[in-house]
């Protein structure tokens, strides 16, 4: 058989496993690749906190444990540490666990079993051992969460070897991606930005609320397919100026960048670690500008890191510096919540700044 | 109300800072650690309700008693090959121990840690445990690698991180793994491996398995939220898994009071979690072979899981890194009223007329051989700190399965460096 032929025969495979395509949100969407790896690996456990018989706060697991058992999904005590330390275990048995962690600011009673643990295993172990689990955590803020339920660790555990960190921005993504994440033999993080789970954002909270009913995003293969991690997606080409973000900050800087009539390049990086930089490098050094977004806080955020790497790598393709848009260096604030957030103001000003010349 | 206007008509508030009883220079009398007469306690059957024996975590399991005659229902009765094979593992942990320590100040690796006195902790339960059970150590159960018949060489190969190293000399010395031993990779970091050895348990009970697991950590690990958070899973799940907390009364310097051993014991916290719990004698090989088999039925016929306190004594330093004569009274360890656990075994075996002090001597003599020998093995294979023993590019396998690009780059990096040292590869044996 020709290459040809055998790349169309695998193209026809991938297509059935795929499936008819259907409208889902992202919680839909994440459920979904939860059922699909489910049906096909008797290995996959779902755990967490009210993820069982109530299906999760958020309805991400509705479902799941009416059909595949409760020994399969089931609820768990109120100890994040207790949650990933047993999900090594399991993991270490031979499962393929993915543990609920309600809220991402709940994940820090877990920073030992995550990163002295889960993420060393393999390495201290010389490869006797390893821990394939994925941890799914809604991120983000943006939904009057307070400082308890709208942070963006990412950035904690970027910085940590050993843990691969996603973050889907659409729910064909988020499933895509999901299945990649809990087939992979290294823990990964799957941070979830909850303010999009029902809709995209335009990042102006005074506008009435989108869904995903008209996001080219939002259309999803009911079946099984997968996003390769370590993959971005460039969401908008464009001549301007690159933006890298991810999460929320995807659509927000899409609708700024629209609405202000600027021609940007977006890059949704899709996986911070490992991080696609032949993506990122190739883009900045067509526009000569970059502006990096994201919501976490400032210092020591995600951000710094791309901003390294872009002046290590396109300094001399630069034609402005930098420009780096993030949430401020405080707690996130409840009743200020739109004055934190890295909003079209925000995006504006810097987009302003990095064209000016 | 502020701490400079107190309320004049109540008394002032203590902050109570617990204090060990013995300090150095001071004289040493135990008289107030109850030591209850060998065969005391009863044995439930394994399919009792934890709250039907909540007396058992109080008091102190014993099978041997002072003449060397095993008495009572926890009398695993066992055949004299049986124990003469766990008075033999004893002692080699022993002979071992003794080498490495030495090993370690004649400047051959840089850490090292004794497991004396406690050796029947390990011992006992490699013995009472099946052979593919899962072990989840804290760092003092050498002796399940051991009595599993792992190699002494092998051991010395992690101690030394040297080129024949499984670890890679990825891991500090002690800190071994063996997955085809049952023996979970050791972390370092406390307490962590008991919610895992959970896990593993769980895991194993979701697919049918028969295998259980077990764990250790330290009394003063007990403090940490990994401990109870495993117990809670453990209880709710009925997890199949073994929890052993080796209570050698000192965490580096501090003493079992900073865990809270002055207000109840160790066994004690599993009555909170409605769990199985057992207090026993530590340095008694029998009493660890039958309340691990004990525990280990509990949990091969889902019962869930069992807490044993081992009270032991830690007659050594903590490490290599450590004088305890700068922290503790010098008169402890030949004080302890529970003897040594070698010694225990010993004097039984003769008893039964199965043993002898030539026999004995002879055995002592053909395992310093043993492991003598071992050790010229494992230095061909090198020493720490004398060049590279691995490749230099294998500090960057095992962080992830596949290296990624920024691995690769930084991998790159390093072997440039090398070159660029004046002197490439040098430092490689």
């Amino acid at each position: 058989m020709s290459e040809a032929i055998v790349n169309e025969a695998a193209a026809a495979d991938r297509a059935s496993e795929a499936g008819a395509n259907t409208r889902m949100n992202m919680i839909q969407a994440i459920n979904s690749a939860m059922d699909v790896v489910m049906s096909r690996d008797p290995d996959v456990i779902v755990m967490g906190e009210d993820v069982g018989y109530f299906g999760g706060v958020f309805r991400a697991t509705a479902g799941l444990q009416a059909k595949y058992g409760k020994r399969r999904v089931f609820d768990t005590p109120i100890t994040e540490c207790g949650i990933i330390g047993v999900a090594i275990g399991m993991g270490a048995y031979g499962l393929r666990p993915v543990p609920e962690i309600q809220f991402a600011d709940y994940i820090y009673p877990a920073l030992d079993q995550l990163v002295s643990e889960a993420a060393r295993l393999r390495y201290r172990s010389n490869g006797q051992f390893n821990a394939p689990l994925t941890v799914r955590s809604p991120f983000g803020g943006g939904i009057f969460g307070g400082q308890t339920h709208s942070q963006s660790p990412e950035g904690i555990f970027t910085h940590c070897s050993g843990i691969k960190t996603v973050i889907p921005s659409t729910p064909y993504d988020a499933k895509g991606l999901l299945i990649a994440a809990i087939e992979d033999n290294d823990p990964v993080l799957f941070f979830e930005p909850k303010r999009i789970y029902n809709g995209p954002f335009d990042g102006n909270w005074d506008r009435p609320t989108k869904n995903w009913s008209a996001h080219p995003g939002g259309e999803v293969p009911e079946g099984y397919y997968r996003i390769d991690l370590g993959k971005a997606a460039i969401v908008r080409p464009g001549e301007a100026l690159t933006i890298l973000a991810y999460g929320t900050m995807v659509h927000v800087v899409q609708a700024t960048v629209e609405e202000m009539g600027i021609d940007a390049e977006i890059v949704d990086l899709r996986t911070l670690v490992p991080l696609d930089i032949d993506t990122i490098e190739a883009s900045v050094k067509k526009t000569g500008r970059c502006m990096v977004v994201h919501e976490a806080t400032r210092t020591s955020g995600f951000g710094a890191e791309l901003v390294a790497l872009v002046q290590e790598r396109c300094f001399y393709h630069l034609e402005a510096p930098v420009e780096r848009v993030t949430g401020f260096d405080t707690p996130y604030p409840h009743s200020l919540e739109w004055a934190y957030f890295p909003g079209p103001v925000r995006i504006g000003q810097a987009l302003k700044k990095i064209l000016k010349d | 109300m502020t701490a400079d206007a107190p309320r004049p008509n109540l008394p002032p508030l203590s902050l109570y800072v617990p204090e060990p009883k013995f300090r150095p220079g001071d004289t040493v009398d135990f008289s107030d650690v109850t030591v209850p007469p060998a065969g005391a306690q009863r044995r439930p059957d394994t399919a009792s309700d934890p709250a039907d024996f909540h007396e058992l975590a109080y008091s102190l399991v014993r099978v041997l008693d002072d003449a060397g005659n095993a008495v009572g229902p926890w009398d695993p009765k066992l055949t004299p090959d049986t124990l003469r094979k766990m008075l033999r593992d004893m002692a080699l942990v022993r002979a071992f121990d003794e080498r490495m320590f030495r090993a370690q100040r004649q400047g051959k690796t840089s850490f090292y840690m004794k497991c004396l006195g406690e050796e029947a902790v390990a011992v006992s339960a490699a013995h009472a445990l099946a052979r593919d059970d899962m072990c989840f150590p804290s760092y003092r159960q050498q002796g399940l690698l051991i009595a599993r018949g792992y190699g002494l060489d092998r051991m010395m190969n992690q101690i030394y991180s040297n080129r024949a190293d499984e670890l890679q000399g990825k891991q500090l010395p002690v800190m071994y793994s063996s997955r085809d031993d049952g023996f979970f990779s050791i972390s370092g970091n406390l307490t962590t491996q008991y919610p895992q050895a959970v896990g593993w348990a769980m895991a194993s009970a979701v697919r049918g398995d028969t295998r259980i697991a077990a764990a250790w950590c330290g009394e003063g690990s007990t403090a940490e939220g990994d401990f109870h958070s495993a117990l809670t899973f453990a209880t709710v799940y009925k997890a199949p898994v073994v929890f052993n907390i080796v209570n050698n009364q000192w965490a580096i310097s501090s003493f079992s009071g900073f865990a809270g051993a002055e207000a109840t014991t160790f066994a004690a916290r599993a009555i909170g979690y409605g769990m199985a719990g057992l207090r026993i004698d530590g340095n008694d090989p029998l009493a660890v072979y039958a309340a691990t088999q004990w525990a280990a039925e509990r949990a091969r016929t889902n019962q869930g899981p069992t807490l044993i306190e081992h009270f032991t004594y830690r007659t050594e330093g903590h490490s290599t890194s450590d004088d305890p004569n700068q922290y503790r009274s010098a008169g402890e360890p030949t004080a302890w009223p529970l003897g040594d656990p070698i010694a225990r075994l010993k004097q039984h075996l003769i008893v039964l007329g199965e043993w002898d002090d030539a026999r004995h001597a002879a055995m002592d003599v053909e395992l310093a051989e043993q492991v003598k020998v071992a050790q010229k093995e494992a230095e061909k294979n090198g020493i720490l700190g004398h060049g590279f023993h691995q490749p230099l590019d294998t500090l960057f396998e095992g962080v992830f399965e596949e290296l990624p690009w920024h691995l690769k780059e930084q991998q790159q990096q390093m072997l440039a460096e090398e070159e660029a040292s004046g002197r490439p590869w040098a430092r490689k044996s």
